[in-house]
């Protein structure tokens, strides 16, 4: 079961080390949305520490929204998914398995490259490293919870609008409570108690998501 | 070993076919037959559980699939319409992957065995194949399942040429011999002497 878990990692991570573009394309959107803020309402000091935090979380979360219609559509359409709901592990893993191989591929890059981009919005050092912990418990729930809405999606006409209307809503806690750590911690009262929330989120959403997303996948293969 | 009980198949509202009963014992080859749109490739899909019928069930080994889950889905190979291989990796990737996620790792020789008698290059990309020899990349899979006692094979003699349809037919029944069973799908009959004919349609 595990070794069917390590073997689908394995594969995706490969895959997406041959199509570079498609990673690439989450993580060059990220860093130009970011960039863009900065240009967009002039260099007051000020504006751009308060809305620094929350820019970079939004754009976090419409990148990683990028890769998600992707995430079984390549294996719907050649196959390799009908394969591994027939394989000897149950599909409640593989599909946990395919969503780790996704955050590891477009959302842990994010995590590394945000605290650089914050650079441009003069936040003071120590919310650097909330900032990158608040994104590194945060973008696996968008993963866990955007892969529901891929499996629903899946197969259907104009799904990535559908898919984008479905999980966009369910991304608002995730947001409120990342942001809101790193502004509290900015406002000097420390961003532990939205740092505790979101790693519970990630808790919850790596016990239940698994099983959401395998009943949507039987849905979507019949 | 395999047995359907009056299955019926319903797509968009319309029966396909219903009452379907008939059985496979090790050893012996069922043909499903007719013309398309018929359901021959829903009945295999039944058949390895992708499908639930409308009415009816699957019995393997006495006991509903429903039931087995895993346990079923390690005592059988599907080759569906799709060929179920990945374009950016190599067909040995491919292949070792296919076995490892079907929980039968299978050595590199053997994997480099089973490319060459189908004829397919191991090092390029399979995108850089041609269709015939990717369908090729996908059947080298049943050369590694030797051990799996039920084969569904959906129109596994498409886009093969002759020298692949003899070979895919000398796998099938070295299968047979072996004491497996195999359900194959097609509309024209290639040759292989099958124990029972289903006509759907």
């Amino acid at each position: 079961m595990l070794a069917a878990a390590r073997c689908i990692v394995y594969r995706d991570l490969l895959l997406a080390v041959r199509r570079r573009s498609d990673v690439m394309t989450t993580l060059l959107f990220f860093v130009i949305v970011v960039s863009l803020f900065p240009l967009g309402v002039g260099p007051e000091p000020e504006l751009l520490r308060a809305i620094g935090p929350g820019v970079i979380w939004v754009a976090a979360l419409l990148a990683s929204m990028l890769g998600l219609g992707r995430l079984f559509e390549a294996d719907h359409a050649d196959g390799t998914l009908e394969q591994l709901a027939l394989g000897g592990a149950p599909l409640g893993v593989v599909v946990c398995a395919k969503a780790l191989a996704h955050w590891l591929a477009t959302g842990l890059p994010l995590v590394l490259v945000a605290p650089l981009l914050a650079l441009q919005y003069g936040l003071p050092a120590p919310l650097y490293a909330v900032l990158a912990l608040s994104l590194l418990l945060g973008t696996p729930v968008l993963s866990l919870i955007g892969a529901i809405g891929a499996a629903l999606t899946l197969g259907l006409r104009g799904g990535g609008v559908l898919l984008a209307l479905l999980v966009l809503p369910l991304f608002v806690p995730v947001l409120v409570l990342g942001a809101g750590a790193v502004e509290m911690a900015a406002a000097g009262i420390g961003g532990q108690a939205q740092l505790l929330l979101l790693a519970a989120m990630l808790v919850a959403a790596a016990a239940f998501a698994p099983w959401a997303i395998a009943a949507a996948l039987r849905i979507s293969l019949e | 070993m395999l047995e359907a009980r009056d299955l019926q198949c319903e797509r968009g509202g319309r029966a396909l076919f219903r009452n379907l009963s008939f059985s496979a014992k090790g050893g012996e080859l069922l043909r499903v037959a007719g013309p398309n749109g018929s359901g021959k490739t829903s009945l295999l899909r039944i058949l390895c559980g992708l499908l639930t019928p409308a009415a009816g069930e699957v019995r393997w080994h006495g006991a509903p699939i429903q039931s087995l889950k895993e346990e079923y889905a390690r005592d059988l190979v599907y080759l569906g319409h799709a060929p179920a291989v990945k374009d950016d990796l190599t067909a040995s990737e491919n292949l070792d992957i296919a076995c490892r996620l079907a929980g039968r790792a299978a050595a590199p020789e053997s994997i480099r065995e089973a490319l060459r008698s189908f004829g397919v290059p191991e090092a390029p990309l399979l995108r850089r194949l041609s269709q015939g020899q990717r369908r090729r990349a996908a059947l080298a899979r049943l050369m590694l399942s030797a051990p799996v006692p039920l084969w569904l094979l959906d129109e596994p003699f498409s886009a093969l040429d002759a020298q692949g349809i003899e070979l895919l037919k000398s796998l099938v029944l070295e299968h047979l011999k072996r004491g497996g069973a195999a359900v194959f799908t097609t509309h024209q009959d290639p040759g292989l002497a099958a124990t029972q004919v289903l006509e759907l349609g």
